[in-house]
């Protein structure tokens, strides 16, 4: 995941870094003074109960696993077209509702069930899932290009904040058209999980499972270190080129992340943990599984396109000079519209995630996950891909440790809270470029 | 030209509706004021139904006195300015003197004031704040409520909770920011703690929320017996489902905003709430309302409809009792007295709430059953 930016490594063109203004001694001190306070509250809560606070943090990472999918959306759009696409929520809104009608009144969740009366309930649930989810990124896709061809094409060449307002126009304009009787009412409606949900604790996934996954997260993990040295050696292997390009293959990104998330997910839920005679089952549910390898499966395809073809090639120019990749022969057009499509595609795709976890559709839902996937995306740093992704792991543990012990009212003002000190001491993020100052 | 003729038509049905108003001289007129358009129309519709229905059947029995009795209906919209302008339209336009209505407190209590300074009488089947019945300057004379007011059902909950659960130690989750669902989460906890239980687990949430996992947690790790949502369906909704997901098995309780067609009633399963009136309660008065209004609407009343066949019947038997037409004799002898209506024995308090029970309903198996009623 880590070598793929939208933009192209800079070689030498980039020539100054503006770091943000450093800060006084004063509020160094306040900064360092808050940190080591939440480091002491963190560490008695863990110390003190560490179940609960292990299950906060799975709680936390299956939130932040949403966000991600939101986030990417938010920072290709970004790095390509240098708009922040407000109503990114409201495309996720829509994903989310086509989901609903698909599974609650299309059944298209049982389809195979319908074509092939025999087959297994297992593979049945996976494939029919999966349909929904495809059929909710086209639309949401689809809604995006869209929107992008009407609203935010004709002032692709007047002023950004133009095309910042109309997206906050047309935000609303998809909020309240959902709200309408006739569309989506503005009911809140119970969401049908397309699967049967299902809680894990100890004793209930088989030992076996577990060997066979750590078996295989530790040869990928064994080939990627393998791979690094190899291409550690530089000129003295003959391998080493090779060795660079199998290092950032995204199907050994895919296995690393896949593998290690669930691996250590499905891990825990295995550990019963007892303290003071109080014992405590770590629990996961199939939605936590199915939200986390979901996101990074969406992600790793992501990042391929985005690194691997000609498509991705075509995006990373744009976003380095539209003017220039014009010159170049390239469609920046369509380009755009195929950006807006992938962000919207993803944003769907995370409604439909979004909604089996919490389980409720309505039409401003895609508010509030809009702006933290947002904040996410700005304290990864914007237009960055896996800026996007860690972001949005941050925030998903900011809310939660904070919900969990600090105070559940203030989780989302120190979630925000926490945009403003990194835009205070981190302006460009933690993956994000340092504004381009081209000679 | 559509409009053009809505207008004409509503021109002609006024005039009609004017004209039948000005026939009856030894009619007793009253007023329907209730949401009929907007987000909370279906409320408007039981009400008005259910004070039909019990219109109906007073003039089937030849009237209060031998007076029939008429109405007239105003959409004032669950909204402040369209209720005053209801009320306004309804006592100096059409001289009423008897309002039933507003379903919303927020547009109860504006239309309170201005019949409170008329001297109209008017009883709120639904509303729910207590400033509707209580103003600065006291009690209001002539303002009544057919249903109990929110803290009331938190008691009962808590009552019901010990006794009928035997539940020892309890979890409650609030919306800060929400009148409703704090008044009902604090007198519980009061009431629980007052019998001897023991509240392990108060979170608060705000009522933008989507995400309860971590407050979820919180409470499996203590364990409580029961868990108090006294929220609105479509948070309890969400609450519900990641406590199921994350293993938590306190036994889920709540208040009225649980009653809807959207409950989950497959994330609920188990979990009961208190209620004003049940179509399953057994006594003769409810199975026969059940029955005529179903014969005459072609559904079941829900809550808000025998709420507003309670207000109509506490008004007529107040009027019956008090052999006037006069809104202050009529208001005294509702204050002192005693009704059998479907949702129960009702007494008024200094206050002019009702003193009555609360039905508790259990979600089970897809379905609400009616469990038990519960006296405070």
């Amino acid at each position: 995941m880590a070598q793929t930016f939208l933009r192209p490594a800079q070689n030498g063109v980039m020539l100054k870094r503006r770091n943000g203004m450093p800060l006084n001694r004063f509020s160094q001190g306040l900064f360092v003074l808050l940190g080591l306070l939440v480091v002491y509250v963190l560490g008695r809560a863990f110390w003190q109960n560490p179940g609960v606070f292990v299950q906060q943090v799975l709680n936390g990472l299956q939130l932040g696993f949403i966000y991600a999918l939101i986030a990417l959306g938010y920072t290709m759009i970004y790095g390509i077209v240098k708009l922040i696409n407000f109503a990114h929520g409201d495309v996720f809104m829509v994903g989310a509702f086509t989901s609903f009608y698909a599974v609650a009144t299309l059944n298209l969740h049982r389809w195979p069930a319908a074509l092939f009366p025999g087959i297994p309930e297992g593979l049945m649930m996976l494939v029919g899932t999966v349909t929904v989810v495809l059929l909710s990124m086209a639309i949401s896709g689809t809604l995006a290009v869209v929107m992008e061809r009407f609203a935010y094409r004709p002032l692709r060449n007047k002023p950004r904040i133009a095309a910042l307002i109309t997206a906050i126009g047309v935000s609303f304009f998809v909020e309240y058209f959902g709200a309408l009787p006739f569309v989506f009412t503005n009911n809140y409606i119970t969401y049908p999980r397309p699967f049967a949900v299902q809680v894990y604790s100890a004793g209930m996934i088989a030992p076996w499972v577990l060997v066979v996954l750590w078996v295989i997260f530790l040869l990928i993990v064994a080939t990627f270190g393998w791979l690094t040295a190899l291409a550690r050696q530089g000129s003295r292997s003959r391998y080493h080129v090779q060795a660079q390009t199998w290092k950032r293959h995204p199907l050994l990104q895919f296995g690393l992340l896949f593998f290690g998330f669930i691996t250590v997910v499905v891990t825990l839920t295995g550990v019963r943990i007892e303290t003071g005679g109080k014992v405590w089952d770590l629990t996961a549910s199939n939605v936590t599984l199915v939200v986390m390898g979901g996101s990074i499966v969406l992600q790793v395809l992501l990042s391929y396109v985005v690194s691997r073809t000609r498509l991705g090639k075509a995006m990373r120019a744009a976003a380095y000079d539209k003017a220039v990749a014009r010159l170049m022969g390239i469609n920046v057009d369509g380009v755009i519209t195929a950006t807006f499509a992938l962000g919207g595609g993803l944003a769907g795709a995370a409604g439909v995630l979004y909604a089996t976890v919490f389980p409720q559709v309505h039409h401003l839902m895609g508010i509030i996950p809009g702006l933290k996937a947002f904040v996410a995306a700005v304290i990864g740093g914007i237009g960055s891909i896996p800026g996007a992704f860690v972001g949005s792991l941050i925030m998903g543990q900011t809310e939660m440790l904070t919900a969990g012990f600090i105070s559940t009212p203030m989780r989302d003002a120190v979630a925000f809270s926490l945009l403003i000190v990194v835009l205070l001491v981190w302006p460009q993020g933690i993956f994000g470029e340092p504004p381009a100052e081209k000679v | 030209m559509r409009s053009r003729i809505y207008v004409m038509l509503a021109l002609v049905v006024s005039m009609l509706v004017l004209s039948a108003c000005g026939g009856g001289s030894g009619a007793i007129k009253i007023a329907i004021l209730a949401p009929m358009s907007g987000d909370v129309a279906t409320f408007g519709q039981s009400t008005r139904d259910g004070i039909l229905l019990a219109i109906e059947e007073w003039n089937e029995k030849g009237g209060i006195d031998g007076k029939k009795i008429e109405y007239v209906v105003e959409d004032s919209q669950c909204a402040a300015e369209a209720a005053v302008s209801a009320a306004n339209k309804v006592i100096d336009q059409d001289g009423v003197k008897f309002i039933i209505g507003e379903v919303c407190s927020s547009a109860s209590i504006p239309v309170s004031e201005i019949a409170t300074a008329k001297q109209i009488f008017q009883i709120s089947p639904t509303s729910t704040n207590t400033a509707v019945t209580v103003g600065e300057s006291g009690t209001k004379p002539t303002i009544f409520r057919a249903c109990f007011i929110d803290p009331f059902q938190g008691k009962v909950a808590a009552k019901f909770a010990l006794d009928n659960l035997g539940a020892k130690t309890a979890a409650v989750f609030l919306d800060q920011g929400n009148d409703y669902v704090r008044g009902l989460a604090e007198v519980f906890i009061a009431e629980f703690e007052a019998g001897g239980g023991q509240v392990v687990v108060k979170e608060t949430y705000t009522g933008d929320d989507s995400d309860f996992s971590a407050i979820v947690t919180k409470a499996k790790d203590a364990n409580p017996d029961v868990l108090y949502l006294p929220d609105y369906y479509s948070t309890v909704n969400l609450i519900a489902a990641q406590a199921k997901e994350r293993g938590l098995t306190a036994a889920m309780l709540g208040g009225d905003g649980w009653d809807s067609a959207d409950l989950d009633r497959a994330a609920l399963d188990g979990g009961y709430f208190t209620n004003h009136f049940s179509d399953q309660d057994t006594r003769p008065i409810v199975q026969e309302f059940v029955s005529k209004y179903a014969a005459k609407f072609g559904a079941p009343p829900d809550a808000l409809a025998a709420l507003a066949y309670d207000a109509a019947n506490i008004l007529f038997q107040g009027m019956d009792k008090a052999n006037s037409v006069d809104p202050v004799e009529v208001a005294k002898t509702v204050a002192s007295g005693t009704f059998d209506v479907v949702s129960g024995r009702i007494t008024y308090d200094a206050d002019h709430n009702p003193v009555k029970a609360a039905v508790i309903l259990q979600v089970k198996d897809g379905a609400i059953n009616y469990v038990d009623t519960v006296a405070p």
